[in-house]
């Protein structure tokens, strides 16, 4: 097992001291990594990915539970122990072209994982190694990043990230702000690479299509909380979270004939600040009964998939009608 | 602390690499040509001049420009080419060393009210705030109570005035770029807040530093002249560009020579900081460069 998150919660105190308040935006995440594997979060925007990201890299303070890295412990707070774990673990963030300093040339940003852990010798042939191996010519050394493409940056930043083959990626939309045939691209290039160098990866989209097509396992998350998680295959072949089912049902299918058949969510995604009582997606869930008002669920199930709902689906189920 | 010595150091001599860069842009070239040439004026004064910039010669009060006098004489017969040229040593010697100490004051400030603690922030803005609610003249009056009138009191005052807005401006840039991806990436791979603050956010944050700095000399030359003039910088017979100034402005009807000797340098000398200034600020940020 290469990383183990238990329990991680991640606290925001926002608000004027007057009226200072708590939020949780990661709650109570629990998952595990094993060497080789991919592991998908997905969720919609606010739903606490980056945040849990940013803590498992020690980014982000972690305000209760644990995230330990081969072995070892990730605390913000104890920067020196930290930063030698991150030789070992590598961030792609959202943003291809703003997760590189403008002012770098190509060069110098590829090789500063190496500069930055005082490894390799010769830079210069690392860096034409690493362009060459995520497929840009070696005169892109010189460019900066200003004049690279969203897909070039990109590539940038794959290269960035396996520079001093770390066991783990954090990959953070990796595929955000691309075109679909750039974005297979990179994708391709990631799951080569995984294979190549056996690479853990943590995956974080909203692109179901995407997380099916590279992801071993994956997690929901709603409000900061994993609601399902499971295999990819599992998840997807038959999903009990009414949530999970909405995502799903709202990924867009390329068959013609299949009858697009939408699950619809009634109101707005709650506040943070002011999280629902009871299991929190009663707000919204198609399928509320009475105790999902006041008991929360818990996340249950086998080693295929555990969910964290009273009435959890069947394949194929429907929404009740309105009455 | 040293390695915040360094790192200004480090970045400071990492410019100075792109002089090429500079003369390659037509802007750059011109200013810099005005600059080296004031410098080398000043520096070279005793070489070009046979006349000692002040020495009194009643008998030759003012002549007018000739081969002999390039730029005439004054009240008191001196010869204003040679005081021209000494006058820029003063001058530009102020200017430049208030100024660089200006700068890594500034930046260090600066940057430690944009990285570090808010509390600091708040506390560091509030000093800077006091200083520059003090108009300059009085800070000058007050300083040259404690320390007499001297260069070094020209500069300490160049100095207070100018760290709280210098200081500001990369405070303000810091704080935008603190959590920006490029910065964000950085501490993810395990980049010291050293490293941080010297690759990834000085380098973006001082283009507009520079501009400002390079066009604050010819202020600064100013301040050195009124200062002069007020008897709390150079004092006389030491020549200083806004003293002739002072002298010529006086006699500006009868012998207008003797202000222009004054005035021309200081406008040659704002042009020629200006326009380095600019080329710099293409140079650091190549994003604002315009398409040829």
């Amino acid at each position: 097992m290469i990383l183990s998150v238990q329990d991680l919660e991640v606290a925001f105190r926002v608000g004027p001291w007057f009226d200072r308040r708590t939020i949780l935006a990661v709650a109570r995440v629990s998952f595990d990594l094993s060497q080789g594997e991919t592991f998908a979060i997905v969720g919609e925007s606010g739903s606490g990915k980056t945040t849990l990201a940013h803590a498992i890299n020690g980014l982000q303070a972690i305000s209760g539970g644990e995230v330990s890295f081969m072995g070892k412990k990730v605390e913000v707070s104890r920067a020196r122990a930290v930063q030698p774990l991150r030789r070992h673990m590598s961030m792609m963030f959202q943003d291809p072209v703003g997760s590189l300093s403008p002012r770098m040339k190509v060069g110098d940003l590829v090789a500063e994982p190496f500069v930055i852990h005082k490894i390799g010798k010769n830079l210069k042939k690392e860096v034409q190694r690493l362009l060459s191996l995520v497929g840009l010519p070696g005169d892109f050394a010189d460019r900066y990043p200003h004049q690279l493409s969203g897909g070039q940056a990109r590539r940038i930043g794959v290269a960035r990230a396996i520079a001093l083959d770390p066991k783990l990626i954090i990959a953070d939309e990796p595929t955000a702000g691309l075109d679909v045939s750039v974005q297979g691209e990179v994708l391709n290039l990631l799951n080569d690479l995984r294979e190549q160098l056996g690479l853990s990866m943590i995956f974080i989209s909203h692109n179901l299509h995407v997380v099916h097509h590279v992801a071993d396992r994956m997690a929901v998350m709603y409000l900061g909380r994993i609601v399902e998680t499971g295999s990819t295959e599992e998840v997807f072949r038959a999903p009990a979270h009414p949530y999970t089912a909405t995502l799903l049902s709202a990924t867009p299918n390329p068959d013609p004939d299949k009858v697009h058949d939408r699950i619809l969510l009634s109101s707005e995604v709650p506040s943070l600040l002011d999280r629902p009582a009871g299991c929190e997606f009663h707000t919204r869930c198609p399928w509320v009964q009475q105790r999902c008002f006041n008991e929360s669920p818990y996340l249950e199930g086998g080693q295929l998939k555990r969910v964290a709902c009273h009435v959890p689906l069947e394949p194929g189920a429907r929404p009740p009608p309105k009455g | 602390m040293s390695d915040i010595l360094i790192l200004v150091f480090e970045v400071v001599s990492k410019h100075l690499g792109s002089l090429r860069r500079v003369v390659a842009e037509p802007l750059g070239a011109v200013g810099l040509i005005m600059v080296v040439g004031m410098i080398a004026g000043a520096i070279f004064a005793d070489f070009l001049t046979a006349f000692e910039p002040t020495r009194i010669s009643p008998r030759d009060r003012f002549l007018e420009p000739s081969v002999v006098h390039l730029m005439g004489t004054d009240q008191l017969g001196r010869d204003l080419f040679s005081r021209v040229l000494h006058g820029g040593q003063i001058a530009l010697s102020v200017a430049l060393v208030s100024i660089a100490a200006s700068l890594l004051i500034g930046v260090i400030l600066g940057l430690i009210a944009g990285y570090g603690p808010r509390w600091l922030d708040n506390l560091m803005i509030l000093l800077f705030d006091a200083i520059k609610s003090f108009p300059t003249v009085m800070l000058a009056l007050a300083l040259v109570t404690l320390f007499g009138p001297s260069l070094t009191a020209v500069m300490i005052v160049v100095v207070l005035v100018n760290v709280p807005g210098y200081a500001r401006i990369i405070r303000t840039q810091t704080l935008a770029l603190k959590s920006s991806q490029f910065v964000t990436s950085a501490q993810s791979m395990g980049a010291s807040t050293a490293r941080v603050l010297r690759v990834h956010i000085l380098p973006n944050s001082i283009g507009p530093l520079l501009i400002l700095a390079s066009m604050d000399i010819p202020v600064v030359i100013a301040i050195e002249a009124g200062m002069s003039f007020l008897g709390l910088g150079v004092r006389p017979p030491t020549p200083s560009w806004g003293a002739i100034l002072n002298d010529g402005f006086t006699a500006i009807r009868d012998t207008p020579w003797i202000a222009i000797a004054g005035g021309v340098p200081i406008i040659l000398t704002t042009l020629g900081f200006t326009f380095l200034g600019e080329t710099l600020r293409d140079i650091f940020d190549p994003r604002l460069k315009r398409r040829a």
